[in-house]
């Protein structure tokens, strides 16, 4: 990527990784993906001034994806939907993230049929699910928090080289849901 | 549909002991309705007859059911009568076309139904045409009501019903190149079965019904 | 501009013609190579993705500079197969997948599929006072809310952004209503055949009262916004021309027909659940504009208000009688209470139906697992929700699944009214005119 993926891992890695995470989480920006139900709810924490989603500096939503740091999937993707999904996905510069608002667009929620993506993330990496139909606006507000989360812990450069390694080997290792047993496995 | 359906409670064939078993209840007829339909069913009746000669090949049932009166139309005489209701007796919203696939009546499988309103009269009737699957061609009423464009491109996408007239019969709510008709009956709903730990719930399709 | 090959920022020449696709930063580009093509009129897609289309709707504009010539509407980017989906699930399961088509109003929806259920059964007449009151009450509340995204996204679309936030906050009132009366913000379940799930909670006609009264102080702040605002009246006044010719033979209903002139209002006309009892006017207007529309709505606001305060005397009056029909094959069997572990069933309900009634226990355990039967037939039932006319038209087989339930969704008719609004006007026309028509694309696409 850029300068802070050059240098080598260390004291001054951790001051550039945490100054980067503070300032990408700040202000993210999401992109205008309201398809359904959740769209509405995504509205009201946009602008209703009871959850108002400027706390985070993000009521900018950006009808731009070029401008987009976040893209929030509200609502079931159909099938004809799925390719245009992609598409904005595509158009997003790095870095981004993807929040799958909803149980529809985490796995097809309640619509299992010939229409629906089952998952949104058939389609584009997800970072964050948020199960709910709809779910409330204070729900999506702590999916957000969760990535501000996730994203002020970012790892950069050598550090992010070895983080992609674990979570691939733990990818390649696990168990397939359907063989896990027990109900808490 | 005259079916006969035995037993109350539960499944046929399966270990019913609700004591229910043994009832046998036949499904409504299928037969016109007699006159006097009651309401303002009969003078629609009436105008219809007197404004348009052909009636009684046209129109092969009358059935008033539930308080709605059904006329069903022989499909080729379909536009004409549209016309008659239309500008004669005043039918001037038609509120969509709607499909039905029925598997069991060899013939005319695909059926459309359009609902008729009548502001100046504040009347409702629905007409009812029925096509074959082999032959799913019906006219199209676009030049009566131009509001059944998309009703009608609708249930080409849904049931496979070619209406012949149409100014644009394409897919409207499926990719443009899906293959098959989704709302017919033997088009499988598409589910998939949901996976736990440990164990799957089946599609919506494929769990038990009761009849 | 571009010296490496970029999928997005190239033109390239296909069988219609040259494909121009527009990342930024090469407007220049773009225009000298707009400017030697011999072609005046370029076609410019309006995508799925768009702030201003009211959803994913795809709108492809044929445009001779800044004037449309061409609209054609793409729609389907959220079908759902909803309608194929309630033929494997009983009749009141139905319900939960019906409210989710038009998504603005949840509740109208699963009326109009509870009545024309309740035609089938032939219970019509057997549904209990209350429950068509509380329905009725519900309706209402769904219709403001509904407009006020409705006024709320359109304002928005034309460039106003503090109609949102006055829209927003009172759609949160009623939806904190919503929550206390059916524990859910949006797509509630609430209406179902026979009646409605549960009654209203005590102490509801008090908190309704100040609802009302909070709500008709609230409307002033969007109506000192925007009527009589010149801008906005610029923008809309004249734009979406549409007579009552156009309006009748596309068949389209709701505040669009009302708009030129003709005061066609199912809830007068052909009253269901008891309209006929409450006094309430049918707003018009003349002008048959997106301006005439804006008006429609904001005075159909006051006249739910009335309806709402009618309701909540009748509730009063009403007190302690069922909420559902008498007929126990039909009626849903659950009495819910708020015990120590969440929402259930109340301990007398179970009570009863362990230790006392055999029946109870039987009709509980037939009608959750199995679900009632409704006699064979069809039936079609039109109620006036907040966008037009919407018609459920649904066929039994006698069984206890739904053989085919397919609505006549206004919003699908209505948006057919895109391209004689727009053909003709300017490109920033079309937004306020598919802003007028009110499309909920969930109830489009279904």
């Amino acid at each position: 990527m850029g300068l802070e993926d050059k240098l080598p891992s260390g004291v001054l890695l951790s001051t550039v990784e945490g100054l980067a995470g503070y300032m990408r989480k700040s202000s993210l920006w999401p992109a205008t993906f309201g398809l359904a139900c959740c769209a509405i709810e995504m509205m009201a924490l946009g602008s209703a001034p009871k959850h108002d989603i400027s706390r985070f500096g993000m009521e900018r939503f950006s009808a731009s994806p070029r401008q987009a740091d976040l893209m929030i999937v509200a609502g079931r993707v159909s099938q004809k939907m799925a390719p245009v999904l992609r598409q904005i996905y595509d158009q997003m510069t790095a870095p981004k993230w993807v929040i799958s608002m909803g149980a529809c667009a985490s796995s097809g929620g309640m619509f299992n049929n010939y229409a629906i993506v089952q998952g949104v993330d058939h389609v584009v990496p997800v970072d964050i699910y948020l199960p709910g139909c709809p779910p409330r606006p204070e729900q999506l507000m702590d999916a957000i928090i969760k990535l501000h989360t996730l994203i002020g812990d970012t790892k950069l450069g050598p550090n992010r080289e070895a983080v992609i390694k674990e979570v691939e080997l733990a990818a390649m290792n696990a168990k397939p849901t359907i063989q896990m047993k027990g109900l808490l496995a | 549909m005259t079916q006969e359906q035995n037993g109350m409670f539960g499944a046929a064939g399966t270990g019913d002991t609700s004591g229910y078993g043994g009832l046998v209840r036949t499904a409504a007829a299928t037969g016109s309705t007699e006159r006097p339909y009651g309401g303002y069913f009969d003078d629609v009746a009436d105008d219809l007859e007197r404004a348009y000669p052909d009636f009684a090949d046209a129109i092969t049932r009358v059935v008033v059911d539930r308080g709605e009166l059904t006329l069903h139309v022989k499909k080729s005489r379909l536009v004409e009568v549209a016309f008659i209701l239309r500008d004669k007796l005043k039918f001037e919203m038609c509120m969509g076309v709607s499909g039905v696939h029925y598997l069991d009546r060899t013939g005319a499988e695909l059926v459309a139904l359009y609902p008729l309103l009548s502001m100046t009269k504040n009347q409702r009737i629905r007409l009812e045409v029925a096509t074959s699957e082999l032959d799913p061609h019906i006219p199209s009423v676009v030049e009566v009501w131009a509001g059944n464009n998309w009703h009608e491109r609708e249930a080409f996408d849904m049931f496979g019903i070619i209406f012949d007239g149409h100014p644009g019969l394409t897919r409207i709510l499926m990719p443009d190149d899906w293959d098959g008709h989704p709302q017919r009956k033997d088009y499988p709903l598409g589910g998939i079965s949901v996976e736990y730990k440990g164990a799957t719930t089946p599609a919506p399709s494929q769990r038990r019904s009761y009849q | 501009m571009t010296t490496t090959f970029d999928p997005y920022a190239s033109s390239r020449e296909t069988t219609e013609g040259t494909v121009f696709s527009v990342t930024g930063g090469d407007w220049d580009s773009l225009v000298s190579e707009i400017g030697e093509s011999k072609e005046e009129r370029i076609i410019v897609n309006m995508g799925p993705q768009h702030p201003s289309t009211h959803g994913v709707l795809r709108l492809v504009l044929e445009l001779e500079g800044e004037t449309i010539t061409e609209v054609r509407t793409g729609i389907g980017y959220l079908h759902t197969g909803i309608e194929k989906n309630i033929e494997f699930r009983n009749w009141t399961q139905g319900v939960t997948f019906v409210t989710r088509m038009d998504y603005l109003s949840p509740i109208f929806n699963e009326t109009a599929y509870c009545l024309a259920v309740e035609k089938l059964l032939g219970i019509t007449n057997d549904i209990p006072e209350r429950a068509s009151v509380i329905r009725v009450l519900m309706m209402e509340l769904n219709r403001i809310s509904s407009h006020m995204v409705a006024l709320g996204t359109g304002a928005l679309e034309l460039g106003a952004m503090g109609p949102m936030f006055f829209a927003f906050r009172d759609r949160e009132i009623i939806l904190d209503t919503f929550e206390e009366i059916t524990g859910l913000r949006m797509n509630m379940a609430y209406v179902r055949p026979g009646g409605v799930s549960q009654d209203l909670p005590a102490g509801m006609g008090t908190k309704l009262r100040e609802v009302v009264k909070t709500l008709r102080k609230n409307f002033e702040d969007n109506a000192k916004l925007l009527i009589g605002n010149t801008i906005w009246m610029k923008r809309t006044e004249g734009i979406g021309y549409l007579d009552l010719a156009g309006c009748t033979t596309l068949g389209i209903t709701g505040p669009v027909l009302r708009s030129a002139g003709l005061p066609w209002d199912l809830r007068k006309t052909q009253p269901y659940c008891g309209y006929e009892n409450y006094e309430f006017d049918v707003i018009t207007a003349d002008t048959a504009d997106v301006y005439g529309r804006f008006l429609v709505r904001m005075a159909e606001l006051e006249q739910s208000l009335r309806i709402i305060e009618q309701a909540i005397d009748k509730l009063d009056a009403l007190e302690g009688q069922p909420v559902m029909v008498a007929d126990k094959k039909i009626a849903w069997p659950a009495q819910l209470a708020l015990g120590a572990d969440g929402l259930g069933n109340s301990l007398e309900h179970i009570r009863e139906i362990m230790g006392s009634s055999m029946e109870s226990l039987i009709h509980h355990f037939k009608l959750v697992t199995e679900g009632f039967r409704v006699p064979a037939g069809q039936a079609y039932v039109a109620i006036e929700s907040p966008r037009g006319e919407l018609g459920a038209h649904v066929v039994s087989d006698g069984g206890t699944r739904p053989y085919r339930v397919h609505f006549r969704e206004p919003s699908f008719n209505n948006l057919q009214a895109t391209s004689a609004m727009s053909e003709g006007g300017m490109i920033s026309d079309i937004i306020g005119a598919v802003a007028s028509i009110d499309p909920v694309m969930g109830g489009v696409d279904r």
